[in-house]
Formats: structure tokens, sequence, C-alpha cells
């Protein structure tokens, strides 16, 4: 296979800047934890492509480690999504802006 | 011909991705992101991870993201319940932002002399990761398992029906 490290280390950026304007744009938990998750993979992505370049093993190592990471926050962030939504009957980040003792 | 098909794939998941973002209905925009995450599988197994990329589709699309659905569905997230979309004040300045940070990390990347070097064939077999995972990580793997039990008592502290007083 004959693509430039760069190429791939370009698709990885493009992949993480998407994932950062579904964080920063959408109002609604669960898109936002779908920014989070998109992210993630521009990592992952990185770290096979240098695996790659470098022909060592120790970057897919890494993304197996990092997917049992993942699935471990998407865990709590659901229960917490589901505990939002008991509380306030509502997902919309912005009503989420009252502290009670 | 891999290589034309890297591109390719590249362009569907990145269109994938953009597609999913955009869309106002959750269960739409978690289906797109599944065939994204279908064609980052495919580039990491044409970049020699296999294991890898049979993982991005058990775990990603097959456990996390039917996990995210049944959420979704489970709290009966109709489309007309996610807010109105932002106007072009809101959004603009954003995509703007977004825009020029994509523009100067990608710059950045073409500036490393690395960049230009070209990935060569390489191949990964599991079993080698494996051996890896479980001979010099072991370390990392324990502390993703008890990160994985403490994640589980977690999500069972927050999963408890409220107590008086908590809901609105």
């Amino acid at each position: 296979m004959m693509i430039p490290f760069g190429h791939a280390l370009s698709f990885a950026a493009a992949l993480f800047v998407l994932g950062l304007t579904c964080v920063l744009l959408r109002r609604q938990v669960i898109m936002i934890l779908i920014g989070v998750e998109i992210m993630l993979n521009a990592a992952s992505l990185v770290f096979v492509s240098a695996s790659a370049y470098w022909q060592q093993v120790d970057g897919q190592v890494f993304v197996i480690l990092l997917m049992a990471i993942t699935a471990a926050e998407v865990a709590v962030a659901l229960a917490m999504v589901v505990y939002l939504w008991r509380r306030k009957r509502t997902l919309v980040a912005d009503e989420f802006n009252g502290m009670s003792g | 011909m891999t290589t034309v098909l890297f591109y390719i794939l590249g362009f569907i998941m990145l269109t994938a991705t953009l597609l999913c973002i955009t869309r106002r209905n959750p269960v739409h925009a978690v289906i797109y992101l599944v065939a994204g995450f279908f064609a980052l599988a495919l580039m990491f197994y044409l970049l020699g991870a296999p294991l890898a990329a049979a993982w991005q589709i058990i775990v990603y699309a097959g456990a996390i993201m039917v996990l995210f659905l049944f959420i979704i569905m489970m709290l009966g997230l109709a489309p007309q319940e996610t807010p109105e979309g932002p106007g072009w004040r809101r959004w603009g300045p954003l995509v703007l932002l977004s825009a020029s940070l994509m523009v100067c990390t990608v710059l950045l990347i073409m500036q490393d002399p690395a960049a230009g070097k070209e990935i060569g064939d390489f191949y990964l077999a599991p079993q080698a990761v494996g051996e890896s995972l479980f001979g010099r990580y072991v370390l990392a793997v324990e502390m993703v398992s008890f990160q994985l039990l403490f994640a589980t008592i977690g999500a069972y502290l927050l999963g408890r029906p409220l107590s008086k007083g908590e809901g609105q």
C-alpha cells in the first residue's frame, strides 16, 4: 500500500475536527456523546496508522485498550443520560443550569 | 488498488460522519455513524490491523452504538423533542473556527518530514497483538479491567430509582 503517512494523519485530523464540531454545535446530550465517540475514533486511526508506519505492534495494542476504555466511558455516560432524563424530562444541555445541594 | 480503496473508504467515512453530526433525529445519526465505523474498520484492515478492524465492528458498531440506540429508543427521543436547529448566526462562527483549525492541523502535519514518506506493506497477525497485550502490557490490561469494574458500579449507582425530592 502506497499512502503517504501525512494523508492518513490528515484523515484522522478531519475526523477529529468533525467530532469537535459536533460537541460544540449540538445541544442534545446524546449528540455531544456521539461527538466524543467520533474524536476517540480519530485517535485510534492515528494509532493504527502510526503502528503501520513504524511497523510496530504497540499502536494496535493501544487501540484495543482504547476500545475497552471507551466501553467503560459510554456505560457511565449513558447511565448519566438516563439519570438526567429522569430528573428533568429533557436532554437539552442548556436546561441543566441549576445546582441544588 | 488498495491505495485507491483507502481514499474511497476515507471519503465514505468523512461523508457518513458529516451526515451523522447534522441529523436532527438521533436514531438516524447513530445509523450514519455505524456506516462510518464500518468504513473506518476497513481502513484499519488496509493498514494491517485485522484484529482492530474486527473489534471495531464487534465492539463499536455492535455493542456501543447499539447501546446508544437502545437508550435513545428507551427514552423515546422523538425528533420533535430535539430543539429547533440553531440559526446560521450560531453555527456559522463555529464552522469557521473548526475549518480553520483543520486547515492549520493539516498544514502542520504536511510540514513534518515524515508526512511525505509512504506507509509500507504491513500486516500484523492477531497472535502478535495478543502476545504483546498479555505480555508487555499486562499491567495496562489489569488497569482497564479495574476501570470496567468501576464503570459497572458507577452505572449501577446512577441507575437506581430516584429518592424523594430528587426528581422534578
